[in-house]
């Protein structure tokens, strides 16, 4: 119940506002330094974790496969490969399939970039926060051969796990999310 | 109207050609201990940069880093104080922008000229025309950090990785990867921390 109540928030947020009109494309390129800058982290509607609140949801031992993808607003080959993973998603969801999109925008993007991108693109992955600037002492525990680059995924289930460190066509993704769910 | 269809199709396309270009690409590139080679690319200010340039250099800060990205933004005041402060040790930085300004224009060589200038960078910022400096290295994302130390063989890479551990707050910083390892490599001392792992913007090639 806990881990859907901030899906449930970001539902009730993205219906409860009209579409804000905004392009994909001006999400791509435009970040400006004034957007780096250190600002309060901002209320937003999804749940901000450390690596070791993040921890668990990459180890949930129920029956069902997890799809991981590690991405960020300002990350082009990220937003691009999106719709195939949301596809995917949908198509498999009634396969036990889960899908969490684990956001890496900075806390100054929160509120202005990363909300209405979500609400734009009706994402139904679960946006979870990952905010932990240690990225030297999670990344290896992600992954021993990532480097760090976005995109990235995970695959899991209770039997089975997979890493990789690029992005994926909706083919590609397909292909591999069949080795788990056979 | 028709303009509106055309349009349309054409950002179809546009999108398209994007999914077709995300590829799968791991490079392979020097590790601890490897003899880095050396470079001669533009600078903003028009004049070549080469390593060997540099009579009196005991190393390099080579910085892979581009205008675009947050946490190369978040970093280059960061890069500058590793500038000034191990400039006069003999270790200057070297900052190459590896990024195609085709697929990212904002890293074009006229926006560079403007960064550096708005930035007041005491570095060279050079240009990875054709992209044929950074596979070598076998940086992956911006910014991609390679100490060089000089020695009779040529240029030995000390150290590959992030320049300290908290991207989003410099007074927050616990570890100062970078400036460890410089000052370890002056001193003759071994660099305990030799790699760094860090998210950052994949190169776009």
């Amino acid at each position: 119940m806990k881990r859907l109540l901030p899906l449930i928030i970001v539902m009730i947020s993205i219906y409860s506002c009209g579409p804000s009109g905004k392009k994909a494309e001006e999400f791509n390129e435009k970040v400006t330094p004034a957007e780096v800058a250190v600002s309060s982290k901002s209320e937003v509607p999804f749940t901000i974790y450390d690596y070791e609140g993040l921890k668990p949801l990459l180890h949930q031992q129920d029956d069902k496969t997890y799809i991981v993808n590690f991405w960020a607003t300002w990350c082009k080959p990220c937003i691009e490969e999106l719709p195939a993973f949301e596809k995917t998603f949908a198509e498999q969801k009634s396969n036990n399939v889960e899908m969490i999109l684990v956001s890496l925008d900075m806390p100054s993007m929160w509120k202005k970039r990363l909300v209405p991108f979500v609400k734009e693109k009706k994402l139904k992955g679960q946006v979870v926060i990952l905010d932990d600037p240690k990225m030297n002492d999670w990344i290896p525990q992600i992954d021993n051969d990532w480097e760090g680059g976005i995109p990235a995924t995970l695959i899991y289930n209770k039997g089975k796990r997979a890493f990789y460190p690029h992005g994926f066509t909706y083919d590609e993704l397909n292909k591999e999310l069949l080795k788990f769910i056979k | 109207m028709g303009i509106g269809k055309v349009m349309g199709a054409f950002v179809l396309i546009l999108s398209l050609t994007a999914f077709t270009s995300i590829e799968n690409n791991t490079i392979k590139g020097y590790g601890i201990g490897a003899i880095a080679d050396d470079f001669s690319l533009k600078n903003t200010d028009g004049k070549m940069v080469s390593l060997a340039d540099y009579d009196n250099a005991k190393g390099f800060l080579v910085i892979f880093t581009c205008n675009t990205c947050p946490y190369a933004i978040a970093y280059e005041d960061r890069i500058i104080a590793l500038d000034e402060k191990y400039k006069t040790q003999g270790v200057p930085v070297i900052a190459i922008n590896p990024n195609n300004p085709s697929i990212k224009p904002g890293d074009s060589f006229d926006a560079m000229k403007i960064r550096a200038k708005e930035k007041g960078f005491t570095f060279p910022y050079l240009f990875d025309e054709g992209q044929k400096v950074y596979p070598k290295y076998g940086a992956t994302k911006t910014p991609h950090v390679y100490l060089l130390q000089r020695t009779d063989k040529g240029n030995i890479v000390r150290y590959i990785g992030a320049i300290d551990d908290n991207y989003q707050d410099a007074s927050q910083v616990e570890d100062k990867y970078v400036e460890n390892a410089v000052d370890a490599m002056l001193a003759g001392k071994e660099i305990e921390l030799t790699l760094t792992k860090a998210i950052g913007c994949s190169i776009k090639v």
